[in-house]
């Protein structure tokens, strides 16, 4: 499976089939379950130390129940998760080692920042927690450190969040996630409260950190701009699954799956001279239940491309070389004669 | 005759803080079947102008102080309530940004585009659902018929999107009110919606006001774009002349901010420094100076007009000089 990473770099996150599974709540008919969400279902991917996973897809893909699955804050159905090279994925959040090396940072700069701590405290808090806090000097002295990495003033330690925007609020949610020298950030929707002036702040602190520590990002997002923009490899989830992993150019130059192709071609671009000539790609409809999610190919119902074989057969994650794989019949060497025809992106290895 | 002109419009809230003016001497015209967009962050004034252009604010603590709103040559300022009430919903539709909150959740879907039928067409009830079966056909919600029979809750977010577009359309208005319409749905369901608002208004000659935050969407929707910032217009003009020269240093900051999915990837992006202003603490000046890398004493002391700087793009910058 070509879910390695780029060459050349030492892996550090490798996810392996998981499932996270919800059971609704109450009892169906005759005292049978009423059925689970398949939230994650089957995924896998790798990431490299010092890169950055671009993790996209439309509301109810998966894509933030991943990010907590593999912070250990969401229980696991199965698969694995090795960090580091250790399989963490019977560790918890709260006890395991590993927290003190992957960090999150979170959407809502309001709602995840406790507006009665001061600065300091936010961002010292996980230094107190791992017992690093030192004497009061040291912490001090880090504290500034932080504050300034994240291009804020050290003298600001003594405020409350209120007193910030937001976009400083998110450095301040960022300086608290560098607190413990991680080596893995998650960052689910980093940007997308903010307003466009004070996203390219934010976006251009984190890829300012990321030369100079050398962090990984996770970076889940459904801005596929803001996402090709930062990372090294992007992996487009859809209902519980990635139907496509690929290096950031690729993906963006020849998009394989047909819901990639959708994905991209939703995304207007803001040139008019460069949307009136643009060829689109328009899919019917919206994300189906994932209670119940179509049989087969699960993107079958909306796809512009589907065969019959796609409603039944579920097609599986494969290697196409040069770090692509996608999710999707019309790669099958065996279906290309099957499709008539359809016109059928070609694949081309890299 | 433009179908809508707007004049000095200007709209102030009362708050803890003091009298805020969170809408500035606002001044626009459109064309029957033209789509204009008027783009801003947060705090930039424009869910407040169209909230006034539908004289929707709250008073208290909203008011309209100065201004004229002409649409098909009347004042709507001067009207009674009575009167707006006739041509809200009817010849003016709008929609807003949450359909769940702007639907009723206890009427059925049929009801509720049925009754503006009824209300303002004077329609029976029996003609008015039937008028709104076909605006749900044509809103391409399957099985329009006994879907009149279902309550918002029962659609996904795309669907409520769209039976919010068959309202608005029930009394074929001139003018279509539409406030971040696709900002609470995904990109999938965003661009069908755009694509089917667009094409109804090209279908029907209405006029289209979409208020967005997104550049990209206005880009590919829109006729003629107004940027504001501070409860101002910025600048103003046709699509295609605003994003090859923006003329603001607003907008050609924003252009410069915003990753795009064509171009070049990985570089710095060039963020505006500092942050949107405080309405109720405006510097005299220039709204946009304490972020502004052209400003000077002048854009410190002095706020610059809005004026026509090359045919029919309008900048309001002390440093656009010809």
């Amino acid at each position: 499976m070509s879910t390695e990473p780029v060459q050349g770099a030492s892996e550090l996150l490798r996810v392996e089939d998981l499932r996270v599974h919800f059971p609704l709540r109450g009892t169906g008919l005759l005292g049978r379950s009423p059925g689970v969400v398949k939230a994650v279902d089957g995924v896998t991917f790798s990431l490299a130390a010092g890169q950055t996973l671009g993790l996209v897809g439309e509301s109810g893909c998966g894509k933030s129940t991943t990010g907590l699955a593999v912070l250990r804050m969401q229980p696991v159905t199965s698969g694995k998760i090795i960090f580091e090279g250790d399989d963490i994925t019977r560790q918890q959040a709260r006890t395991g080692t590993f927290r003190r090396r992957m960090q999150m940072v979170y959407q809502d700069p309001y709602g995840s920042l406790n507006p009665r701590m001061r600065v300091s405290d936010l961002i010292g808090e996980p230094l107190q927690v791992h017992g690093m806090a030192g004497n009061r000097g040291e912490y001090d002295d880090r504290i500034a450190g932080l504050l300034k990495t994240v291009g804020l003033l050290p003298d600001m330690a003594d405020r409350y969040p209120h007193e910030f925007s937001g976009g400083q609020r998110q450095r301040i949610g960022i300086a608290r996630a560098l607190a413990l020298e991680p080596s893995l950030i998650i960052c689910d929707e980093p940007v997308s409260a903010l307003d466009v002036s004070i996203q390219a702040q934010v976006v251009n602190v984190l890829m300012e950190l990321q030369e100079r520590l050398g962090l990984a990002y996770l970076f889940i997002a459904h801005d596929l701009a803001v996402v090709r923009h930062l990372s090294h490899r992007v992996a487009v989830m859809y209902l519980g699954r990635i139907v496509e992993i690929a290096p950031r150019d690729d993906l963006y130059r020849e998009p394989l799956h047909p819901y990639t192709q959708a994905l991209l071609s939703a995304v207007p671009v803001a040139d008019p001279s460069v949307e009136a000539q643009r060829q689109r790609v328009v899919v019917q409809g919206e994300v189906p239940s994932a209670v119940k999610p179509p049989s087969g190919c699960r993107f079958h119902t909306r796809c512009p491309h589907a065969l019959e074989r796609c409603k039944v057969d579920d097609p599986p994650l494969q290697d196409l070389g040069g770090g692509r794989s996608v999710a999707c019949h019309l790669y099958d060497a065996a279906s290309t004669s099957s499709a008539g025809g359809r016109s059928i992106p070609i694949v081309r290895a890299a | 005759m433009p179908l809508l002109d707007v004049r000095g419009l200007t709209t102030r809230f009362r708050t803890e803080r003091g009298e805020l003016t969170a809408v500035d001497d606002v001044s626009f015209s459109l064309e029957a079947g033209q789509t204009l967009a008027i783009v801003g962050e947060s705090g930039s004034g424009k869910s407040v102008t169209a909230m006034s252009l539908m004289r929707l604010i709250p008073n208290p603590p909203g008011r309209i102080v100065a201004g004229e709103i002409l649409f098909e040559g009347q004042d709507l300022l001067k009207l009674s309530d009575a009167q707006m009430r006739d041509i809200r919903g009817n010849r003016i539709a709008m929609i807003f940004q949450e359909p769940m909150s702007s639907l009723n959740p206890a009427l059925t879907v049929g009801m509720q585009i049925a009754e503006p039928v009824n209300v303002h067409r004077k329609e029976p009830w029996a003609r008015a659902f039937e008028v709104a079966r076909g605006l749900l056909e044509k809103v391409r919600i399957p099985d329009a018929a006994s879907r009149l029979q279902t309550y918002p809750h029962q659609y996904s977010g795309g669907m409520r999107q769209r039976t919010m577009i068959a309202m608005a359309l029930a009394c074929q208005p001139k003018l279509i009110v539409a406030d971040e319409p696709t900002t609470a749905l995904d990109v999938t369901v965003q661009a069908q919606i755009l694509d089917l608002l667009k094409e109804l208004t090209r279908e029907t000659g209405a006029a289209l006001i979409l208020i967005t935050h997104d550049l990209g969407v206005v880009a590919r929707y829109a006729d003629a774009v107004a940027v504001m910032y501070g409860g101002r217009i910025v600048e103003q003009a046709k699509a295609e002349t605003l994003y090859a020269k923006p003329r603001h240093p607003y907008t050609q900051g924003l252009l410069a901010a915003i990753p795009r999915l064509d171009g070049p990837a990985g570089h710095r992006l060039v963020p505006i420094a500092g942050q949107p202003p405080d309405l109720a603490r405006l510097p005299p000046g220039c709204a946009f100076a304490p972020r502004c890398t052209k400003a000077d004493a002048r854009c410190a002391a002095e706020r610059p007009v809005l004026r026509e700087v090359a045919p029919l793009h309008f900048n309001a910058c002390h440093h656009d000089v010809d």
